[in-house]
């Protein structure tokens, strides 16, 4: 009995420390991301922005600047901007990371340089975004690079004016994106197709089954978890699209506001201090990523369970 | 039994003409993501009027006039004070993120306390949350704290970096024995002491990993540092590049906008060829499991 109590002393003073090293991580999240938070939802209940000089607000106007922004209109032009690109971007990107992973963890092909090609596909994950898009830009820029190029080989007789038309500025976004995240999701895949039972695939084999019906019937249905949690990922990470479409743009989203995201126009509003605007399309924000998040959460918990 | 044969050898075929097709198809994809970087490394080599004279994979001899014609561009463009800022933010950033990650990883991986399973979940709700989406409280913060131009709002709130937290959690999970740290303690040794002289240098291969990846994201942030950064001898590289962007492109040396953005690129490409192995294992590693 008294040994017992003073073994739990004991842990109960280790214990302490738990919370002693979770002060650091509790103090900054709570000073830098908790009352910003708070204070975003705050203000976006209050009118508060510049009109030329003068400063107008903060008033306390309840719902008002949530009900501007979805009767606007604008909002839902630039949300149809951000999910298109997003699309454009995806689609391609999971059907080339679903063939490569599948390749690359399919131990009957035994690809040699694998090392090399996963080095190279990740490469363009760790750019910085706005300078690949300020070469993006200077490349297919009316006399850049690439019009030269395309006018070398024939393709071309004039140059074609890719910031200029509204489906190729979108397809350039869409691409980089595509270009900058498919080594990633690769990666992921990959690990995920690594993970199944190997016994599957060769029972499959025996079975006389293709390498196609055994990734329609076997990789597939078992990757379906990762490959929601891709999906879910990867839109939370589309619409925080801002980088590439900003520089690309020079922030004005042109053509005719077609490459506008969701993240742009908010950035428009922290920098004229529309306080009011800029909170509500925040909430708007956090609302959305929070549900996808939770999403995700309960996703990969059920994983575990089970 | 005729059938099975044909079957196998068709099979046989397969595997064959499969290999070949991946492998083509690799090439190809490896040529659409190297070609970007070749096509930028040619022409940082190449003066304003070879540029305008077309394509061209043939490198020329411009690089180092390029790189100086940029230097001088001087107040309009402070390139070498915007990579040292870049560079002083990235590095105490990774610095303090890892070390403080590992600290609360540790904190829920070694103690049993009350609160263990609320902050587990807690910090695995708030990982998706972005950073955009507080910005407007940020911004008033940071100006109410009067630490506008100012490098620390870019630099502190790192300590707080659940994806850091999460993949470190998981590393001890595999390669921190609780015994080590009980055998630490019969030993007399303080929590704190154990922490840094135990913990710390046991988990040198996953804060390499996270080290890496912090400062590659700090490097290549642009939406805070933006918002936060105004005075011309503060700007780091991603502002940079914006304010490039911004300029009357017709009015510019094109070969001194290419040395621009091959210095804010190569830089991480390089380091990244030398230790792309642990990068690569280490994308593997930490996202899965989860």
């Amino acid at each position: 009995m008294t040994m017992k109590s003073a073994r739990r002393g004991k842990v109960v003073s280790y214990n302490k420390w738990g919370y002693i090293f979770l002060i650091p991580f509790v103090v900054v999240y709570l000073v830098f991301s908790f009352i910003p938070l708070v204070s975003t939802v705050y203000n976006s209940f209050f009118e508060n922005y510049r009109s030329g000089l003068t400063q107008i607000g903060p008033t306390f106007i309840g719902l008002e600047n949530f009900k501007t922004i979805f009767t606007s209109g604008e909002v839902w032009i630039y949300a149809k901007n951000t999910l298109i690109m997003w699309i454009l971007g995806f689609i391609p990107q999971i059907i080339l990371s679903l063939l490569l992973g599948a390749w690359f963890s399919d131990p009957s092909l035994r690809l040699k340089c694998q090392g090399f090609f996963k080095t190279v596909i990740y490469l363009p994950n760790l750019i910085m975004a706005s300078a690949f898009a300020m070469l993006f830009f200077a490349l297919f820029s009316d006399g850049g690079p690439i019009n030269s190029l395309l006018i070398q080989i024939g393709i071309l007789d004039t140059p074609f004016k890719f910031l200029s038309n509204i489906w190729s500025t979108r397809f350039l976004v869409a691409g980089m994106n595509c270009l900058m995240w498919f080594g990633n999701t690769t990666i992921l895949l990959m690990a995920g197709m690594m993970g199944i039972d190997t016994s599957l695939f060769e029972a499959a084999r025996v079975d006389g089954a293709t390498s196609t019906q055994v990734f329609y019937r076997i990789t597939l249905p078992l990757l379906r978890p990762i490959l929601v949690y891709v999906m879910i990922t990867s839109l939370i990470g589309g619409l925080q699209m801002f980088d590439v479409p900003q520089i690309l743009t020079k922030g004005s989203g042109d053509p005719m506001r077609s490459t506008m995201t969701l993240i742009m126009y908010l950035n428009r509003h922290l920098f004229s201090k529309n306080y009011g605007m800029g909170g509500a399309l925040s909430v708007i924000l956090f609302i959305i990523t929070g549900i996808l998040s939770l999403a995700v959460y309960k996703f990969t918990n059920r994983k575990e369970n089970n | 039994m005729k059938e099975e044969r044909s079957n196998g050898t068709k099979k046989g075929l397969n595997i064959h003409a499969r290999r070949g097709l991946a492998y083509i198809v690799l090439a190809v994809i490896s040529v659409l993501c190297l070609f970007w970087f070749f096509l930028l490394f040619i022409n940082t080599t190449r003066s304003h009027s070879e540029l305008n004279r077309g394509f061209s994979v043939v490198p020329g001899k411009y690089l180092l006039t390029n790189i100086q014609n940029l230097i001088r561009m001087g107040e309009r463009l402070p390139i070498l004070t915007g990579l040292w800022n870049s560079f002083i933010v990235a590095g105490l950033s990774a610095v303090l993120s890892t070390y403080f990650s590992v600290m609360t990883a540790y904190a829920i991986h070694a103690y049993e306390f009350k609160l263990k399973k609320f902050m587990f979940t807690f910090i695995l709700m708030i990982m998706m949350i972005p950073t955009q989406v507080t910005a407007l409280g940020f911004l008033q913060l940071v100006s109410r704290m009067r630490l506008e131009d100012s490098f620390i709002p870019l630099i502190v709130p790192t300590i707080a970096a659940p994806v850091t937290f999460f993949y470190m959690k998981q590393y001890m999970e595999s390669s921190l024995p609780l015994s080590l740290i009980e055998a630490a303690r019969i030993d007399g040794s303080g929590e704190f002491r154990t922490f840094n002289s135990i913990v710390m240098p046991l988990m040198k291969p996953a804060i390499a990993v996270q080290a890496i990846f912090t400062f590659v994201s700090s490097w290549n942030n642009y939406f805070t540092p933006a918002l936060i950064l105004h005075e011309p001898k503060k700007r780091t590289v991603p502002i940079l590049i914006a304010q490039l962007r911004s300029m009357d492109w017709s009015s510019l040396d094109t070969g001194v906008v290419y040395a621009m953005i091959g210095l804010s690129i190569f830089p991480v490409i390089i380091v990244y060829l030398v230790l792309s192995k642990h990068i690569v294992q280490g994308v593997a590693m930490g996202s899965v499991k989860g």
